[in-house]
């Protein structure tokens, strides 16, 4: 049988507030534990929220970007649970009203096709804190963490549009690239800025009822939610076509291990006994604020490629790569601008550099060469002071931290020589102490000696040290050549 | 009116109180109560009406984001049952 | 001295008559030899108020005074002391000493009070005669084998038994007024958001409010002129300017519309507390007050919806108790279950249970709608009665409640009993507007309170009506007996 999946994405983004969304205790990442856990986010007796503006904004852009509907009225809701990391008893979300309605995002999919995928609703809510199973404590017990709790989120639903593994992380990937360019998150999935839970179901090719579902839960970067995906998508047919049934669950995906298992404590009916928190009243917007934070909006992906498109002269395939970042198109640009050469800038941000900062696994903002380094080299490849096979040497020691690239062409004594009188006596020289080559080039036929240059030029540039300008030289060389013939 | 034993089980689970089998009936009973209490709710004609979430039409204010919250975790944690190392210790989670 | 107000103090410290060291002295002594017959209040905080009562002394030397420099006041202990115990009268807080200070206490401190204690009342506010409080019931200084009422049934009676000149309380759906009335003393609950909830053990966020007590309402003027505040901390609490509520205590009330809800003078009122009210009725009518019958139509239904509402939000804001934090924990969890099961088994008693479970009801799939949301739109219907009251009337006045001071365990076993001794007081809760009780009558040797309900912060105007009454009347200087000396 043939079967058809289906897939939805809750994704939750931690926003790049300085403070969490309810207390004004820091949200910075990596602190010592329970240091930025305040009494509020602790939930000590007779304390109480007062919600973030900047968190209120950064929604409100979300919803902007996606073309949705701002609600105007939106209401926190509490969503009633024990558990451990969840200091209150409940977690302050949004459910009935929340702050962003339904909206778009498209994707672009391998074959070139673009495809909507719609939101249902954003909402904001409060991060929990984290439970270590293991460390620094005595065995049996588990250790709470309450710097992550009060950690704004805004949660983004997204309808059962997608139908395969590439699809969800195309929607992934397009949701990270939004947010950063908005700069509301910073986009670190490693520290679980942002996360997923993917709706999984199957069913067979031309079935209209949907499937029953699993949701993978708290899946932090594209990688994982690829194989997750792949993992649970066979797993459902595997088992519908050995006659078994899918059970509504929540299931857990170990990247390392690369196993996924269903999480029981979560399978008791949940009842989460939603109802509008008292302590909080109805968050309203007015349209001028909207307008507002409207004008503020930062150029976002889609726009930036078109614009690189047409103001740089790139590729499509260019104009993505160097687009879907914000930092790494602030970066080209940067590069574009200072080099005055969008060509040879987009060539080596996304050939090198990006080549590079895969290799040592950092993102752009982690590297080594800065922009202005970067547009310097370019600079000296443009008036060709060095020569592209030079420049990439220059480049590592840019990247080894050896300097400018002025600096390590001086050191290295990388200089193309250019100047056509050293480069004629070089040629001269080859040609004397080459005879025999010279007398085979000139006993071959006229149409056949283009390949014989080859050899020349080789021995022309070993004995430049590679630093003679290779177009020069031939033009030299061909002109020696023929003088005598 | 008295509420079923499960029930009552099932809100006890929901409110993590442990009710032992001899208050079960009591509570029941109790409970039945209150509920016949609240139940002359229903005879009420509301129709239209929104519901009164909050006793003053006022909205939400909204607070700048400034960090102003010094780290207190030595104060915090000298009134924890249970904390080593800086963590609040509970009982092994599982998920 | 005990018998002085709180007026009259403030007069004998500036002049110097007594000093606060005196005073302080004298009302510590009083609460040691008289307390354990009353039970009024959980903390005696004897070196602090020593200590706070040098400090007051110096200031009144300097000529720096604040308001209410040197006046000893009781804080009910479901306000948050800093480094004070703070137990809401639950056993889950009876070794829980807050690293922070409610709003209201601040405030006390900073207008130069004194602490002499804690006062004891009904667990996390639930109750109607402080016979749920872990710390044994307080008896009411008129009859000792009945309730001082509840849950501020502490403050009230030891203000009473003339223990403390002022105190302050909470009132969520009757907790200031129904003991002001059982113990024949003053007391204000002030408009929904016109004191900040910070610091103030939640028990119903949207119902509860904390207001003054003492024995006359010139006293609450000058305590609530002191406890009303902005209150960025406190979402709910209403940026507008405090008036001095001391200003209109004189106005005359030449012209003053009364309203007379004829439902509260209905089946279940006490002949001898009808009465009472009445002749108070009359004595405003020779001030010059005009008595207006009216109808709040769906007083009825206050308990009811209360009774939803309340438990419903108490049981998500008693989740935090869960003995991970603060408070109790109980012995040897064997899983996470085990602890929060036992922990909150144990530290809370029956009725906070009771409680719980009803508003766990209240909220569950499948009954939301019938049950809170219903509530919600009944309570509606109940403020749009006081609304078309209040647009014929400028305040409106009844009993406090049905009867006097009942005998301890008389309404113990039938929790819906208990509950109806609200029946008058509730519904200005659910609406959020401001309600008073000051002593009008004595009925078999008890107290009798009339209460007066004003429009959205009108308690100025209510405090004046208070005033002038007790101009002409003595109710509330009467004492019980015995303590007069």
């Amino acid at each position: 049988m043939n079967w058809e999946t289906v897939i939805g994405l809750e994704v939750h983004v931690q926003l790049a507030t300085k403070t969490k969304i309810f207390s004004a205790a820091s949200t910075a990442f990596g602190a010592e534990p329970n240091t930025q856990a305040c009494e509020i986010d602790l939930a000590m007796p007779g304390t109480l929220p007062v919600v973030n503006k900047q968190a209120i904004d950064y929604a409100v852009m979300f919803g902007l970007a996606i073309d949705a509907e701002i609600g105007k009225t939106s209401v926190f809701e509490r969503k009633n649970y024990f558990y451990p990391d969840l200091p209150k008893g409940y977690q302050t979300t949004q459910l009935e009203k929340p702050i962003v309605g339904a909206g778009v995002v498209d994707i672009v999919l391998d074959s070139g096709e673009t495809k909507s995928i719609r939101i249902h609703h954003a909402h904001l809510e409060e991060d929990a804190g984290k439970s270590l199973h293991e460390g620094d404590f005595r065995s049996g017990v588990s250790g709470i963490d309450l710097n992550r709790a009060g950690t704004p989120l805004v949660e983004i639903v997204s309808e059962p549009d997608m139908s395969n593994a590439e699809e969800a992380v195309a929607f992934a990937k397009k949701l990270h690239s939004i947010v950063t360019s908005l700069g509301i998150c910073d986009g670190e999935m490693s520290q679980g800025s942002m996360r997923f839970d993917v709706n999984i179901s199957v069913r067979p090719q031309g079935e209209t009822q949907l499937g029953t579902r699993t949701e993978t839960k708290n899946l932090n970067s594209f990688k994982f939610m690829e194989d997750a995906i792949h993992l649970e998508v066979e797993r459902q047919i595997d088992l519908l076509e050995e006659g078994g049934k899918i059970i509504q669950e929540t299931r857990l995906y170990n990247g390392e291990t690369r196993v996924a298992r269903s999480m029981r404590s979560k399978e008791e009916a949940n009842d989460y006994r939603y109802f509008p928190c008292p302590d909080l009243l109805p968050v309203v917007i007015s349209d001028a604020q909207v307008e507002q934070l409207r004008t503020k909006l930062p150029e976002l992906p889609d726009a930036r490629q078109q614009r690189f498109i047409d103001q740089y002269d790139l590729s499509e395939y260019d104009a993505d790569i160097l687009s879907t970042q914000a930092s790494m198109a602030n970066y080209f640009e940067q590069t574009a601008t200072q080099s005055k050469n969008a060509k040879l800038s987009a060539n080596w941000v996304s050939g090198e550099l990006i080549a590079r900062l895969n290799a040592e696994n950092l993102n752009i903002d982690q590297s080594p060469v800065s922009a202005e380094q970067l547009a310097n080299l370019i600079v000296r490849i443009a008036d060709n002071s060095i020569s592209s096979k030079m420049a990439k040497q220059v480049f590592e020691g840019i990247w080894n931290g050896e300097g400018d690239a002025d600096q390590i062409i001086e050191a290295r004594g990388l200089k193309q020589v250019s100047d056509s009188g050293a480069l004629e006596s070089m040629v001269d020289e080859v040609l004397a102490s080459n005879q025999a080559m010279v007398d085979d080039y000139i006993n071959t036929d006229a149409d056949k000696r283009k390949k014989k240059l080859g050899g020349f030029m080789g021995q022309i540039m070993k004995a430049s040290k590679g630093q003679a300008n290779p177009q020069q030289v031939s033009q030299i060389l061909a002109k020696k050549l023929a003088e005598l013939v | 009116m008295s509420i079923e034993k499960q029930t009552i089980e099932n809100l006890a689970t929901l409110a993590r109180l442990a009710v032992d089998d001899e208050r079960v009936d009591e509570i029941s009973q109790r409970l039945g109560s209150v509920l016949e209490l609240v139940d002359q709710l229903q005879a009420a004609d509301t129709s239209g009406l929104s519901g009164l979430d909050h006793p003053l039409n006022e909205t939400q204010r909204l607070r700048e984001d400034e960090v102003n919250k010094p780290n207190m975790r030595e104060e915090f944690q000298a009134i924890a049952p249970d904390t080593e190392n800086n963590l609040y210790l509970v009982p092994k989670v599982i998920d | 001295m005990h018998n002085l107000t709180i007026t009259e103090l403030i007069d004998g410290l500036k002049n110097r008559v007594f000093s606060s060291t005196e005073i302080t002295q004298h009302f510590l002594a009083r609460i040691k030899n008289l307390d354990s017959e009353f039970n009024s209040l959980i903390t005696l905080t004897e070196n602090q108020a020593l200590e706070a009562a040098k400090t007051a002394d110096q200031q009144l030397a300097a000529g720096n005074a604040p308001e209410l420099c040197g006046v000893p006041i009781v804080h009910k202990d479901i306000f948050c002391t800093e480094g004070v115990r703070t137990s809401c009268g639950s056993k889950m807080l009876d070794n829980f000493v807050p690293p922070y200070d409610a709003t209201v206490v601040a405030n006390f401190r900073n207008s130069g009070a004194v602490m002499l204690g804690k006062t004891n009342m009904d667990e996390f506010a639930m109750g109607s005669s402080n016979e749920t409080s872990f710390y044994g019931p307080v008896k009411n200084p008129w009859s000792t084998d009945s309730v001082p009422g509840g849950s501020s049934g502490g403050s009230a009676a030891a203000i009473a038994a003339r223990l403390a000149p002022g105190a302050t309380a909470t009132d969520t759906g009757g907790s200031i007024r129904q003991p002001a009335a059982l113990c024949g003393i003053t007391g204000l609950k002030p408009t929904y958001g016109r004191v900040s909830r910070w610091g103030m053990i939640a028990f119903a966020s949207s119902l509860d409010q904390g207001g003054p007590m003492a024995r006359t309402a010139e006293d609450c003027a000058l305590l609530l002129n002191c406890m009303a505040s902005y209150d960025d901390k406190d979402s709910t609490c209403i940026d507008r300017s405090v008036p001095n509520y001391s200003a209109h205590l004189g106005d005359s009330l030449k012209g003053l519309r009364i309203g007379i809800p004829k439902e509260y003078f209905s089946e279940g009122l006490n002949s001898g507390t009808e009465q009472a009210v009445r002749e108070s009725l009359a004595e405003y009518e020779k001030l010059g007050a005009e008595l207006v019958e009216i109808s709040l139509p769906n007083t009825g239904l206050s308990v009811p919806a209360y009774y939803v509402i309340a438990p419903a939000e108490a049981s998500a804001n008693l989740s935090r108790f869960d003995g991970v934090r603060y408070g109790h924990r109980c012995d040897d969890p064997k899983d996470l279950e085990d602890l929060y099961r036992r922990t909150r088994a144990e530290g809370f008693g029956d009725e906070v249970q009771r409680r719980i479970l009803i508003g766990t009801y209240c909220l569950s799939a499948g009954y939301y709608d019938a049950y809170y949301a219903k509530a919600q739109q009944v309570r509606q219907l109940i403020r749009q009665d006081f609304v078309q009251a209040f647009e014929k009337v400028d305040l409106i006045m009844g009993p406090t409640c049905p009867s006097p001071a009942f005998k301890f365990g008389a309404k113990g076993n039938d929790p819906v009993a208990m509950y109806l001794e609200d029946i008058y007081t509730i519904s200005t809760n659910l609406a959020g507007l401001p309600g008073m009780s000051l002593p009008c009558g004595m009925v078999d040797n008890k107290p009798v309170g009339l209460q007066i309900i004003g429009n959205y912060f009108e308690e100025a105007r209510m405090l004046n009506a208070a005033h002038q009454f007790q101009q002409v009347t003595d109710w509330h200087q009467l004492a019980p007996a015995g303590i007069e000396s």
